[in-house]
C-alpha cells in the first residue's frame, strides 16, 4: 500500500482531475506485487490455521486422555499411538517387520486395481460400442451390481485360501464395477459430431475407438480411477480382516483382537498416508494423460 | 461438358454400371452383406466391362437366387433402355433423385424433414445451399456424407449410390469437430493415417497444409489453445488433406465474428481453387451463399424441397472482402432475397406459434 503511494502518478487529462491516471509500467508492476503479495499472506494464514486445528485436536485429545474425561483404554491417546508407531517402526510388528505389511497390502490392492480397471474399461467399451453385447450381457452386469461385493470376501477365501489370490479377487471386483459405469457412461456421452468426422476422415471402428472413444471417455476413467484406487483399498483391507498371514488389515484385525486402541489408530494412519501418497502419483498421470484439456477448473483444488 | 472424345466410352460404361447397380437387388446386400455385396459388385464390374451386359446377365442367373435374378434380369432390361439414349456426360458430382428423408419425433410423430429433393452439383463446382433455420440444410449433407440414408429416393455421389460414409467426401462441421485431445499436426494427419498412409508420409503432407492453411509453427498446440479461426483452419486443413471429390461444409463460419469470416471465406476460395472438389456449402446467410457460390439453392422452409436455383455468375477469381460492393452482387442479392423472404417469414410463423 504504501509503495503505491509514493508512486509518481501522471495526471494525462489537466481539465479531469477526478481519477484519470495513466497505468504507467512501474504502477502496473507495483499492482501486480501488491496482489501476489495478498496471495501470499492469504496462503501462510491458511497453512497456519490448518497446523492450529490439528494441534488442537491431538492437544485436546492427550489433556483429556491424561485427565480420565477420555478412557484411553477404549480411545487410545496421541502419544499411545505415536509410541505404537515408533515400535512397528524400529521393532517390527507382530507378524513381522512394518514395511513388510505395508507391501503385502499394497501389492494386493494395485494388482487388483489394475487388473479391476483394466477390466473395467475394455469391457465397458466393448459393451457400449457393440449394442448386441450390451443387451446380452446388461442385465447380468446389473444383478452382479446388486450384492454388496463385500460379501464375496469369504467365497473368495474359501475358495482360494488365505495368499495373495483371495485379496486380488476381492479388490478386483470392487474396481471393476465402479470403473465400468463410468466407462460406460462416458463412451455413451462422445460428441456424436467428432464420431462422425472421424467416420468420414476414414476411419475403421476399431480406429474410432482408439482415436475416439478411448480418448474422450478418458476424463471419465481418470475420475473413476480416483475412486477405485480407494476401493481396491477396501476391497484388500477387508480380505485381511478376513482372513489372511500378512498385512495392514491382519495388523488392525490384531490390534482389535488384543485391545489396542493405538494399533488400530497407527494403522489407519499408515493406510491414510499410503493411499495419499498413491492418489498423488495418479493425480500426475491424470495431468500427463489430460494434457490436452483447458486447465481452468483443474486448479481449484479442495 | 467436356469435349474430350477417347476417354468417352469409359463414362458411358460407369453411367451405365451405374444403372445396372440400381437394379441390383438389395436383398442381396441383405442376406449377404456388404462384403459380399462388394465382391459382387466388383464381380459385375469386371464382366460388364469385359464382355457387356449379356455376360452380366448370365453372372447373375448363376450367382443370385432364382426369383432375384429374374427380377434383376427385367429391371437393366428396362434401365438399358432409358440410359441407351445418354451421352457421354460424366456424372454429377452430387446428385438428388426424389429423395424423401423422415424422423421419428420423440413424441411418436413422424417428422418429413426434406420432401421431394431434386438437384445436381457438377463436379468441380461450388454450390451454396440456402433456407431458413431448421429447414433440413444439415440433414441433406448428412444424406450425402452418408451418416444418414435417404427413405425414399436417391442420393449419388460420383454416379454411384451413396451406401456408406463413403472415402470421397470431405466435411466440415458447424461446431467444432477437430479432436480436442490431438495436437494440431495429429488432427491434420488423422485422415491419411485412418487410411493406411505411412506416418512419415502422413505427417509430410499434414505439415504441408498446416503450412498453406497458414498454421506453420502450431503444430504441437493442442485445439484449446487456438482461437475460433485458428481452429477452422485445422478444420479445413484436415479435411483437405483426404482430397476429397466433394467438400460439405455445414455453415462452418457461422461460429466466427464478422472479419475473420470475411478472411477465412477468401482462404476458402483459394484452397478450393487449388483442387478438383466441388463443395456444397450450407449456410444460412445469403451474402456468403452469394459471394462463395457458382449456383445459390433456395429451399423451402421444412419439409424441406427445391424453391429456386440461381446461377451466380461473378467472375473468379472474387474479392471476397469487396465483392458486397459490386452492384450485380446487389441485384442478385435482391433477386434470390425475394425467394428466400417468403420461407423465412413461414418458418418465422411457424415458430412464433409453435412457442405461443
Amino acid at each position: 500500500m504504501n509503495a503505491l503511494n509514493e508512486l509518481p502518478l501522471k495526471q494525462t487529462d489537466d481539465t479531469s482531475k477526478l481519477h484519470s491516471v495513466e497505468l504507467t509500467p512501474a504502477l502496473a508492476q507495483a499492482a501486480q506485487e501488491a496482489v501476489k503479495a495478498a496471495a501470499l499472506r492469504r496462503r501462510v494464514i491458511i497453512n497456519v490455521l490448518r497446523v492450529a486445528f490439528i494441534l488442537i485436536i491431538l492437544i485436546g485429545w492427550e489433556v483429556f486422555a491424561r485427565q480420565g474425561v477420555i478412557d484411553s483404554f477404549f480411545w487410545g491417546q496421541p502419544t499411545g499411538i505415536w509410541e505404537q508407531l515408533q515400535t512397528w517402526v524400529f521393532e517390527g510388528t507382530a507378524q513381522g517387520p512394518l514395511w513388510e505389511q505395508i507391501a503385502v497390502t499394497l501389492e494386493e490392492t494395485l494388482l487388483g486395481f489394475l487388473i479391476g480397471a483394466s477390466l473395467g474399461i475394455v469391457i465397458g467399451i466393448m459393451l457400449a460400442r457393440i449394442r448386441f453385447l450390451g443387451d446380452v450381457f446388461g442385465p447380468f452386469i446389473n444383478v452382479a451390481n446388486a450384492i454388496p461385493r463385500v460379501v464375496l470376501g469369504p467365497l473368495f477365501i474359501v475358495s482360494m485360501g488365505l495368499g495373495l489370490q483371495s485379496k486380488v479377487m476381492l479388490a478386483v471386483v470392487m474396481v471393476f464395477f465402479a470403473v465400468f459405469y463410468n466407462v460406460f457412461q462416458g463412451v455413451r456421452e462422445v460428441d456424436r459430431n467428432l464420431v462422425a468426422n472421424a467416420r468420414i476422415l476414414g476411419a475403421s471402428s476399431w480406429q474410432i475407438s482408439r482415436h475416439v472413444i478411448f480418448p474422450s471417455a478418458m476424463t471419465w476413467i481418470i475420475a473413476s480411477l480416483h475412486i477405485s484406487f480407494g476401493l481396491a483399498l477396501v476391497g484388500a483391507v477387508v480380505s485381511e480382516f478376513l482372513g489372511s498371514l500378512k498385512g495392514l488389515g491382519l495388523m488392525i484385525a490384531t490390534a482389535q483382537g488384543t485391545f489396542n486402541p493405538n494399533g488400530l489408530f497407527a494403522a489407519i494412519l499408515i493406510l491414510a498416508v499410503v493411499t495419499l501418497i498413491v492418489e498423488g502419483l495418479i493425480t500426475r498421470l491424470e495431468k500427463v494423460l489430460l494434457k490436452w484439456r483447458p486447465s481452468t477448473i483443474r486448479d481449484v483444488g479442495l | 461438358m467436356s469435349s474430350q472424345q477417347p476417354t468417352q466410352p469409359l463414362r458411358t460404361s460407369d453411367r451405365l454400371y451405374r444403372a445396372l447397380l440400381m437394379a441390383y437387388p438389395a436383398k442381396f446386400r441383405r442376406e449377404y452383406g456388404p462384403l459380399m455385396a462388394q465382391a459382387f459388385r466388383d464381380l459385375c464390374r469386371d464382366a460388364y466391362r469385359r464382355r457387356g451386359v449379356p455376360e452380366l446377365l448370365k453372372l447373375w442367373v448363376r450367382t443370385l437366387p432364382e426369383v432375384a435374378a429374374t427380377a434383376a434380369v427385367e429391371r437393366v432390361e428396362i434401365l438399358l433402355d432409358s440410359t441407351a439414349t445418354a451421352p457421354g456426360v460424366p456424372p454429377p458430382a452430387i446428385e438428388f433423385r426424389g429423395a424423401y428423408k423422415r424422423f421419428q419425433a420423440p413424441n411418436g410423430e413422424i417428422k418429413t424433414i426434406l420432401r421431394d429433393l431434386n438437384f445436381k452439383v457438377e463436379p468441380g463446382e461450388f454450390c451454396a445451399v440456402v433456407g431458413p433455420t431448421g429447414c433440413g440444410k444439415s440433414t441433406t449433407l448428412a444424406l450425402i456424407a452418408g451418416l444418414e440414408s435417404a427413405n425414399n429416393g436417391e442420393v449419388l455421389v460420383m454416379g454411384e449410390p451413396v451406401q456408406e460414409v463413403g472415402q470421397k467426401v470431405g466435411y466440415v462441421f458447424q461446431t467444432d469437430a477437430i479432436f480436442p485431445w490431438k495436437s494440431v499436426l495429429d488432427n491434420v494427419a488423422a485422415g491419411p493415417l485412418f487410411r493406411g498412409t505411412p506416418k512419415s508420409e502422413a505427417y509430410t503432407r499434414a505439415r504441408d497444409w498446416i503450412r498453406r492453411v497458414g498454421l506453420a509453427g502450431f503444430e504441437t498446440y493442442y485445439p484449446h489453445q487456438l482461437s475460433g479461426g485458428m481452429r477452422k483452419r485445422v478444420a479445413l486443413a484436415q479435411s483437405f488433406i483426404t482430397e476429397p471429390q466433394i467438400l460439405l461444409m455445414d455453415e462452418p463460419f457461422s461460429a466466427l465474428d464478422v472479419q475473420t469470416r470475411t478472411l477465412m471465406e477468401g482462404e476458402l476460395l483459394d484452397l478450393w481453387a487449388s483442387t478438383e472438389a466441388a463443395v456444397l456449402f450450407v449456410t444460412h446467410d445469403l451474402e456468403e451463399a452469394i459471394a462463395l457460390a457458382d449456383r445459390v439453392v433456395v429451399l423451402t422452409a421444412g419439409p424441406a424441397t427445391i424453391k429456386g436455383i440461381y446461377k451466380i455468375d461473378l467472375p473468379r477469381p472474387r474479392n471476397i472482402s469487396e465483392i458486397r460492393f459490386d452492384p450485380h452482387f446487389a441485384q442478385l442479392y435482391k433477386n434470390i432475397w425475394e425467394d428466400l423472404r417468403d420461407e423465412v417469414m413461414i418458418s418465422y410463423e411457424r415458430a412464433k406459434r409453435t412457442a405461443s
